[in-house]
């Protein structure tokens, strides 16, 4: 690189409006990718954080998600005797049988009520999620009590501790709130299985069964052995696998936000090269009197193409500016961005950013090169005589 | 140590402009000793720049040989061309061409980054030659903020700065004023006076041609022999355009 950098920089600022505009119109660009991956990275982390690694998930096979599973109680007796489950505090295996279901309650932003997930759990689901309890207790063993996730706290204003909640056969009483980290786990209603099951008429027929295994190796040993039992016709897999599977959820928006950034992307790329091309036919006069000076056509490449990197950094980091507060005050105030029924964070993680700011830079590659090339290529009087 | 600078042969210049053929420059014989200082007059369009140009590599001849310190520069490509101008030519322009968003200093830095040099040694050559135009106390500044006259001189030192056999200047007077012009000439005078080098310029100015060891007339594409002035010239052959029937279309400034 053999004309200074300083030249490109400096003649971005010199026309400091045309390089501000398209520098926003990047920006834009690339705040759009931006907020679709933090999106996509909050509820991943959500879900990551959400599987325990040597939990393993069983379901009733052909069922996609515990919702639409059907789990026989007599099936959880024969689990409970594999080998490689781990063993609790009460020396009985580290096993929960769960029913799932969905319940309606009105949020503030929608009083007509969205759907939230409950979850009616034994001792041992309790024990095996890391959960601490901020406010309230547990509830109690057969009676129509309800502990809340936190977002549920945040999010629906008629479910805070001492709420009543109308749901199954009768009415619950909020007695306590979760708290499971960055879990999905605070996105749900935890009840007593045996009052759930009584209530919503499925004593023997249940939703699904979370195991915990000794070791890792003991872990997958007991996923094959469950998934090769023709006898049981159960579906076996780690919690982590399910909640990444749940993942696809949020593809029909990732989907959709990368089209849009995609076609944004090749707007801002025309928008960079005529700007380009502006300085080019402006500088054509320069460009003339560097060549004579003995600069190569390869270092007027270079230069115009440094330039138009440049201005594509600039947008990338207006970008990256942009959607930085949608990381920032989720967290501050405590502001849940829902999708569907789990809440979670938006997250603008170093990597997204990093993204965006490659993804700004392919867009000045593809708006420079053919200026860039032209500028190159022209012939040296020609370019002393253009004004 | 060459002793012919510039030694050209037949040196022909024919542009096409659409389906029109123009003569700018035709079988010019022309031969410039080391410490020569030459003035190129003649009319506009007379082919004088073309030579000049020529003389830089900045074109190619369309036949004829030009050697330029003993270099067939017709011959190289175009990053041997770019590396030779930067060694062994200083080229001075009409509207002096400085880069707008680059100080005096970094200006004529420029042509020192092609260079193996150190940034110190880049900067005190840079400053050496900026004083020896005069300019030592404006090396921070930048073109906007220097008159005709100074861009002029900044515009010189960095044709200097490389200390190049050759300094061709094109019309370097020409948009400046009387006192700049008289600055910038004796500037020039003294570069081949007191440092030796071998320097032509292109002037339709008499007066600033009046500076030089030696003139030599171009009219219509055709130099003229040395010592010869415009008044006993007759053409050889009629100004040529091969293709009839336009009499408006010119030769080449």
């Amino acid at each position: 690189m053999k004309i200074p950098l300083s030249y490109s920089i400096r003649n971005l600022a010199v026309r400091r409006t045309t390089t501000l505009m398209t520098a926003l119109g990047i920006a834009a660009t690339v705040a759009v990718l931006l907020a679709v991956m933090a999106l996509a990275e909050g509820l991943r982390s959500a879900f990551a954080a959400t599987g325990h690694p040597l939990h393993v998930l069983v379901t009733r096979k052909g069922s996609d998600s515990e919702l639409s599973s059907n789990f026989e109680r007599r099936v959880f007796q024969d689990l409970l005797y594999k080998p490689g489950i781990a063993s609790g505090s009460n020396g009985q295996p580290l096993a929960s049988l769960e029913m799932v279901t969905v319940i309606n309650l009105p949020a503030a932003d929608n009083p007509d009520g969205v759907n939230v997930t409950l979850r009616g759990v034994g001792p041992a689901g309790i024990e095996m999620r890391d959960l601490a309890m901020p406010q309230g207790r547990w509830f109690e063993s057969g009676k129509r009590e309800a502990v809340v996730g936190k977002s549920i706290l945040a999010r629906f204003p008629t479910a805070q501790v001492g709420d009543t909640l109308r749901f199954g056969k009768g009415e619950w009483q909020i007695v306590g709130v979760m708290d499971g980290g960055r879990s999905a786990v605070n996105s749900e209603v935890f009840v007593d299985l045996n009052q759930a099951a009584s209530d919503f008429d499925r004593s023997s027929v249940l939703s699904s069964a979370l195991l915990r295994a000794s070791d890792e190796l003991a872990r997958n040993a007991l996923i094959n052995d469950l998934e090769t039992d023709q006898r049981l016709n159960v579906a076996a897999r780690t919690e982590r696998d399910y909640y990444a599977s749940q993942m696809v959820a949020s593809a029909p928006i990732q989907f959709l936000g990368t089209f849009v950034a995609i076609i944004m992307a090749i707007g801002s790329s025309f928008a960079c090269m005529n700007t380009m091309y502006a300085a080019v036919a402006r500088r054509s006069k320069e460009i003339g009197t560097l060549r004579v000076l003995g600069f190569s056509q390869w270092s007027i490449l270079t230069a115009f193409f440094l330039e138009s990197l440049a201005l594509a950094a600039i947008g990338g980091l207006l970008g990256i500016v942009l959607v930085l507060p949608l990381s920032n005050v989720s967290t501050a105030i405590g502001s849940f961005v829902s999708f569907s029924e789990v809440s979670f964070n938006l997250s603008v993680t170093p990597s997204v950013m990093i993204t965006g700011l490659i993804f700004a830079l392919v867009m000045g590659v593809l708006g420079g090169l053919l200026p860039a090339r032209m500028a190159a290529r022209k012939e040296i009087l020609n370019a002393l005589r253009d004004i | 140590m060459q002793d012919v600078v510039i030694e050209t042969r037949k040196l022909t210049k024919i542009y096409k402009r659409d389906e029109f053929e123009v003569v700018a420059l035709k079988e010019a014989d022309f031969t410039l000793r080391r410490g020569d200082f030459v003035a190129l007059m003649g009319p506009s369009g007379s082919g004088k720049s073309t030579l000049l140009h020529l003389a830089a590599a900045m074109d190619k001849p369309t036949s004829g040989s030009i050697r330029v310190l003993g270099e067939d520069i017709a011959a190289l490509r175009d990053r041997e061309i770019a590396a030779w101008r930067n060694r062994h030519v200083g080229f001075v322009f009409q509207s002096f061409n400085l880069i707008p968003v680059l100080t005096a200093h970094e200006n004529v830095e420029l042509p020192l980054k092609l260079m193996r040099m150190t940034r110190q040694q880049r900067e005190e050559h840079s400053r050496t030659a900026l004083e020896l135009v005069g300019l030592g106390d404006r090396v921070g500044h930048f073109p906007r903020q220097l008159s005709g006259g100074q861009e002029q001189r900044v515009a010189i030192a960095r044709a200097i700065v490389t200390d190049p056999d050759l300094i061709l200047a094109d019309e370097p007077t020409g948009n400046l004023d009387a006192n700049s012009a008289q600055e910038v000439l004796t500037l020039l005078r003294r570069l081949n006076e007191e440092f030796g080098k071998t320097v032509v310029i292109v002037t339709h100015d008499p007066h600033a041609a009046r500076f030089a060891r030696g003139i030599r007339y171009i009219e219509k594409g055709e130099l003229l022999p040395e010592g010869a002035t415009p008044e006993d010239w007759t053409p050889a052959t009629p100004f040529a355009v091969t293709t009839p029937g336009n009499p408006k279309s010119s030769a080449q400034a």
